[in-house]
């Protein structure tokens, strides 16, 4: 199957400057990846491995020094400005504090409907209508569609940053931590959310994370990263049943599993 | 001293608690003047050399609690009743100058966000040795040599040095999370309280910095208040868990009964919306996760009854008449819930 989204040997520097001398840090040394339509790609690795370099480069939001990444029969990092600019609706990216994200003084209907206005897509009128379904969609329901970012909880928060990504109809979704901030419940809210959209829309995601055992759980492929490379990648089952990698290996051990209480009534 | 004499020190140790808290009420005051309570009648103790870890969701209260036992509400919070007794001295009645030697001194700290808790433009070295200035009276050559010692002990390794005369944003996480620690431990407190110390963390750097904390209990005869939204963490770690909900003792007890077998339909909701992708052969991968109904109500008036009550499966008549008292399952574990008395 043709990949929905493939990078071939990215690789990303930044000029540091840690104590006045120039250093470069190279966030990428070669990252190859496809992603598949209507998979959820969860990528894991500590902090430092390069995860969230790999997210902005993948939505256009930076450009890698090197390689290239294949998104509808072009290579997109080779595009002029203006060319980005239209692909970038495409691939939209949701990150982990919705609370830096989210512009306060918007309501939750004109945050989810202001990039439908600024992408020229729907009248007014229209955009608020589709807005209004998003956010039922999420789970925000209409009679808080007035409110501000700050009356909502972080769950709900997330769940906004989410409605809004999907606005545009991308056609790939990327969460950079998007969990982290949350508590388990609602982390356990906004999972369910993701499996129910990548059901009922086919929704392809890239799930970027620290926490192995949540991407464990949601997963169809999972990449583990250390030092700007891919080290480990591959159909979620393999990866967890049989790890190769030494970094897959010390991250898996590392992950306080939690076992469920088989069930919780018997007990009694 | 031999293992067998300090496994005896530290029975004796835990026979007393070193800290007793009892029914303790924060209230924060709105700009509006609208009282929401944080904490209504929380009350449990701790053993020296003991391990209590606390699990809560946000607005449980328990990052109030960190912060009411030390006495610094924030501005709009205020210590409305009860008791703190630490090492025999009611908190709540201490003059300000008793408290300014117990802060960072008997009792140490420790927050979330490590790079908000350092100063951005000292380096660790001296915001370690601030805090050795402000408690103990010392040359600042001895102060100098404690502070290379303290990094000495927590950076293990030739780079110690290097770390002290390091600026914040020249750290990783795990290391200023480290810096913080040098910090607390400091002035050898008896007692550590960590509010979310890893939250910001991966797991590799996160099992590390817990680690420290194991091996330092034993170094320091060190208790630790673990204040964390992630049972995971709590497993292997901590002694005892309080399960916290809308200011209130939900459930308390040995960690391998609360997170093996909880009593509390909350702390049951609670562990069940956990992914356990590992369990029983990978099968419950992809899974929709049970989930908690409703949310954690932020109200100004707490309804008199169970608070949980609104969100809880199994409810029962009882339940919105009066709030459960704790109910004694066995020795150590304790529930509030009216399934069980109450």
């Amino acid at each position: 199957m043709e990949p929905l989204l493939r990078a071939e040997n990215l690789v990303k520097q930044y000029a540091d400057r840690p104590l006045g001398e120039m250093r470069e840090v190279t966030a990428l040394a070669g990252v190859s990846l496809s992603i598949y339509a209507g998979k959820i790609t969860a990528l894991v690795g500590e902090s430092g491995s390069g995860k969230s370099t790999l997210a902005l480069c993948l939505a256009c939001l930076e450009r890698p020094s090197s390689g290239s990444i294949w998104f509808e029969g072009r290579d997109i990092t080779a595009l002029g400005e203006d060319e980005q600019r239209r692909v970038r609706p495409k691939l939209q990216l949701v990150f982990q504090d919705p609370a830096g994200s989210l512009n306060p003084r918007l309501t939750a209907l004109e945050i989810v409907s202001e990039p439908l206005m600024i992408q020229q897509r729907f009248r007014r009128q229209e955009s608020c209508e589709r807005a209004r379904a998003l956010l039922e969609r999420v789970g925000i329901p209409g009679e808080k569609a007035g409110q501000r970012p700050d009356e909502f909880s972080g769950g709900q928060r997330q769940r906004l940053a989410i409605a809004r990504a999907l606005a545009l109809e991308p056609k790939l979704l990327i969460l950079d931590e998007a969990l982290a901030a949350l508590d388990c419940s609602v982390q356990a809210q906004i999972a369910n959310l993701l499996l129910e959209l990548q059901s009922s829309l086919g929704l392809t995601c890239l799930f970027i994370t620290h926490d192995f055992a949540m991407a464990a759980h949601l997963a169809d492929e999972i990449g583990v990263m250390d030092h700007g490379r891919i080290v480990e990648l591959g159909a979620a089952e393999k990866i967890l049943r049989a790890p190769e990698n030494k970094a897959t290996l010390s991250q898996l051990a590392a992950t306080a599993r939690f076992r469920r209480i088989a069930n919780p009534l018997a007990v009694l | 001293m031999d293992v067998g004499a300090r496994r005896d020190l530290l029975l004796v140790h835990r026979m007393t608690p070193l800290l007793e808290v009892q029914d303790l009420h924060v209230t924060y005051y709105s700009r509006t003047g609208a009282a929401i309570p944080a904490l209504a009648g929380l009350s449990f103790d701790l053993r020296s050399c003991e391990i209590l870890g606390v699990l809560g969701e946000s607005g449980s209260g328990k990052s109030t609690l960190a912060t009411a036992l030390v006495r610094l509400p924030s501005a709009n919070g205020k210590i409305e009743k009860g008791t703190v007794t630490f090492e025999g001295q009611n908190l709540l009645r201490a003059t300000p100058r008793e408290l300014e030697k117990i802060r960072g001194g008997r009792i140490a700290l420790i927050f979330q966000e490590p790079s908000l808790a350092l100063h951005p433009t000292l380096p660790a070295g001296e915001q370690v040795s601030d805090v050795l200035a402000a408690h103990k009276s010392l040359s600042r050559k001895a102060l100098r040599e404690k502070t290379w010692q303290l990094f000495a002990d927590l950076f293990p390794g030739a780079e110690s040095r290097r770390i002290a005369d390091s600026y914040p944003h020249q750290l990783s996480g795990g290391q200023r999370q480290r810096v913080l620690l040098a910090q607390a431990i400091a002035c050898r407190p008896s007692l550590i309280v960590a509010d979310e110390p890893t939250a910001s963390l991966d797991p590799i750097t996160q099992q590390e910095i817990l680690s420290l904390f194991r091996t330092l209990r034993l170094q320091l005869n060190l208790s630790i208040i673990l204040i964390t939204h992630n049972p995971a963490l709590l497993v292997g770690l901590a002694d005892r868990v309080l399960v916290m909900y809308a200011g209130r003792v939900a459930e308390i007890g040995p960690t391998r009964d609360v997170l093996s077998s909880p009593r509390h339909p909350y702390t049951r909701a609670l562990l069940r919306c956990l992914p356990s992708p590992f369990d029983g052969d990978l099968g419950g991968r992809k899974m929709k996760l049970p989930l908690i109904p409703g949310e954690l109500r932020r109200s100004t008036q707490l309804t008199g009854g169970c608070e949980f009550e609104p969100r809880c499966t199994e409810r029962m008549d009882v339940c919105t008449t009066r709030a459960p008292a704790l109910v004694a399952l066995s020795e150590a574990h304790n529930v509030s819930c009216f399934k069980y008395g109450g």
